[in-house]
């Protein structure tokens, strides 16, 4: 068949299918076709396709395959696209995607758990014992800062001097900003061997640590334990878990599996990256009750009491949410 | 779905790339390179600062609940915005006004866990200064994917502007007078579908250098091409 015989032929298949294309790119609202011709979508772009096949193999004009081209290059993804509910994935998400995938990488997390705790410990037992030990984490108007927020003197704990007159609601933006954006970083340069991820989580034990060592040691404990400890169990737990998430990162670059590092990145970066959402969502809660309850002035019993309920709920929820009877994990 | 591979075809250095689909049919892309797309990180960069702003001069007005929400939108422009453009039409402002967006290597559009991904990891190929980390990787593989690209599976290629089909300048059929192979067949095509994009004097030097066979010169030179290909096209 001739190039002009063959476009005689096909064009009106081709207007229709471009017209029904045009149709499908519309939101779903707005479709004016009625579903029956829409339906004829895939037997006609298969045609199409083979029309795109015969017009390269037959030697047809340049013009002709560049036109069947865009067709095929625009359907392609009307028909394979996937079309997703977004209220139902997040709530799927939360009530086992997140908990699943934090048990199916509990080695990355207890790694990561190590990698902040144990510097943690260390620096907060040395700056217990010895009181400048802080200044080696810390400059003198940080550190400044720190005792003058949790100073039992101070009638708003947890707030240094200059953020005393902020609202709450202030905080809880701040709170959104700072921590979620350390948490995404703790995730996003794992790639780089690793080595990124270990950095936050080693620096921020030594940080964290070192104040807690510090102000207790000063004797502000009736201020700061009661203040962190609440949220402390969501965020303190998120940013580990985004650590875990930077690792797996780092391990499909350092020691890939047998389909080969690119495969293995990319298979452990939607792993990751579902670790990283769920952490995310536990920072907003996290940012939510620092902002709310941990700086209000209820008396430290009650405040022991409320952070006690929190880390039992987070403990439960990663380990138990989820769970289908046997086998799974 | 089938293999890809960009960098090489027929021997020669390219940025043309493709991806095979279920149909059997092989689609081209062409890749965007470092320079288009650091254009495209410029101009979303100052729109960035033009949101970050705007954003300060409306809600610093409105005390305590307007700083919230304006440090919760930095977080959101900081982490999101190309992530909230990419979803809705597959490129960033930036990315649109210089004529490339983002892919999936499948081809199809980019999902929202990569989209996530490839925009999250620029903190580490912007390291340490410029995308220094990005620019080394995008060198190291043959379809410039920096780390967010590569762990993501994502492209940035050209966009394809829709192109309308022209008709042949002229209705005259003739029949050429020698055996023309099949790429001889195509260039001689090719030539008379681009009449609108030559000039007058550009289209007579190319075609002069048939006249040894069509023994004509001039427009007249070039008329005949354009017969040729119409008899390519329609027959005898």
């Amino acid at each position: 068949m001739r190039q002009e015989a063959f476009e005689q032929e096909y064009q009106p298949l081709w207007d229709q299918l471009s017209e029904v294309m045009d149709d499908l790119e519309r939101p779903r609202s707005k479709r004016r076709l009625e579903s029956a011709r829409l339906a004829e979508f895939p037997m006609q772009y298969r045609r199409l396709c083979s029309h795109y096949a015969l017009a390269r193999s037959r030697g047809f004009s340049p013009m002709l395959v560049d036109y069947l081209h865009q067709l095929v290059v625009r359907g392609h993804p009307l028909l394979y696209k996937r079309a997703s509910v977004w209220g139902w994935r997040l709530l799927a998400f939360v009530s086992f995607g997140f908990p699943q995938a934090f048990r199916r990488h509990l080695g990355a997390f207890s790694i990561s758990l190590l990698f902040f705790l144990l510097p943690g410990v260390l620096m907060g037992t040395a700056c217990y014992l010895q009181g400048d030990m802080i200044y080696s984490v810390l400059d003198e108007s940080t550190v400044a800062g720190m005792e003058s927020a949790y100073d039992p003197a101070s009638d708003h704990p947890g707030r240094s001097e200059e953020r005393k007159s902020d609202t709450d609601v202030m905080m809880f933006g701040y709170y959104i900003l700072n921590n979620i954006g350390i948490g995404f970083r703790t995730f996003a340069l794992g790639i780089l061997l690793g080595v990124g991820t270990l950095f936050i989580l080693i620096f921020n034990g030594l940080v964290i640590g070192g104040v807690a060592g510090h102000l207790t040691q000063l004797g502000y404990t009736e201020t700061f334990w009661p203040f962190v400890s609440g949220h402390g169990a969501f965020e303190l737990t998120a940013i580990v878990i985004c650590g875990g998430a930077g690792l797996l990162m780092g391990r499909a670059v350092v020691a890939p599996g047998p389909e080969g590092r690119l495969a293995t990145l990319k298979a452990n970066a939607l792993e990751a990256l579902q670790l990283v959402m769920g952490a995310a969502l536990m920072l907003v809660v996290a940012a939510f009750i620092e902002a709310f309850w941990s700086s209000s002035t209820f008396e430290p019993q009650v405040k022991y009491a409320v952070a006690a309920v929190l880390w039992l709920l987070v403990i439960l929820y990663l380990s138990l949410m989820g769970r289908r009877g046997r086998g799974s994990r | 779905m089938g293999g890809r591979t960009a960098g090489k075809s027929d021997g020669l250095i390219d940025t043309l790339g493709f991806y095979e689909i279920p149909e059997g049919v092989r689609l081209e892309f062409r890749l965007a390179g470092p320079v288009v797309r650091a254009s495209a990180w410029a101009i979303d960069a100052l729109i960035r600062a033009g949101l970050y702003l705007l954003l300060s001069m409306v809600l610093g007005l409105l005390g305590g609940v307007g700083m919230a929400l304006l440090l919760i939108g930095f977080f959101l422009i900081e982490w999101f915005y190309p992530v909230f453009f990419e979803l809705r039409s597959g490129a960033t402002p930036g990315k649109r006004s210089m004529g490339i967006q983002v892919i999936q290597d499948n081809g199809l559009p980019v999902t929202p866990a990569a989209s996530v991904i490839r925009n999250f990891l620029r903190i580490a190929d912007f390291l340490p200064l410029f995308y220094a980390t990005g620019l080394i990787a995008m060198m190291c593989n043959r379809e410039f994917k920096r780390l967010g690209d590569l762990a993501a599976g994502t492209l940035v290629v050209y966009r394809d502007e829709k192109r309308e089909r022209v008709h042949p300048p002229t209705d005259k059929v003739e029949k050429p007078p020698m055996e023309l192979s099949e790429e001889d067949q195509l260039t001689l095509l090719a030539f008379s579908e681009r009449a609108d994009e030559l000039s007058s004097d550009r289209r007579e030097e190319l075609a002069a250098l048939l006249s040894p066979y069509t023994h004509r010169q001039g427009e007249a030179n070039v008329a005949a091409l354009y017969a040729y290909a119409n008899w390519i096209v329609k027959g005898r």
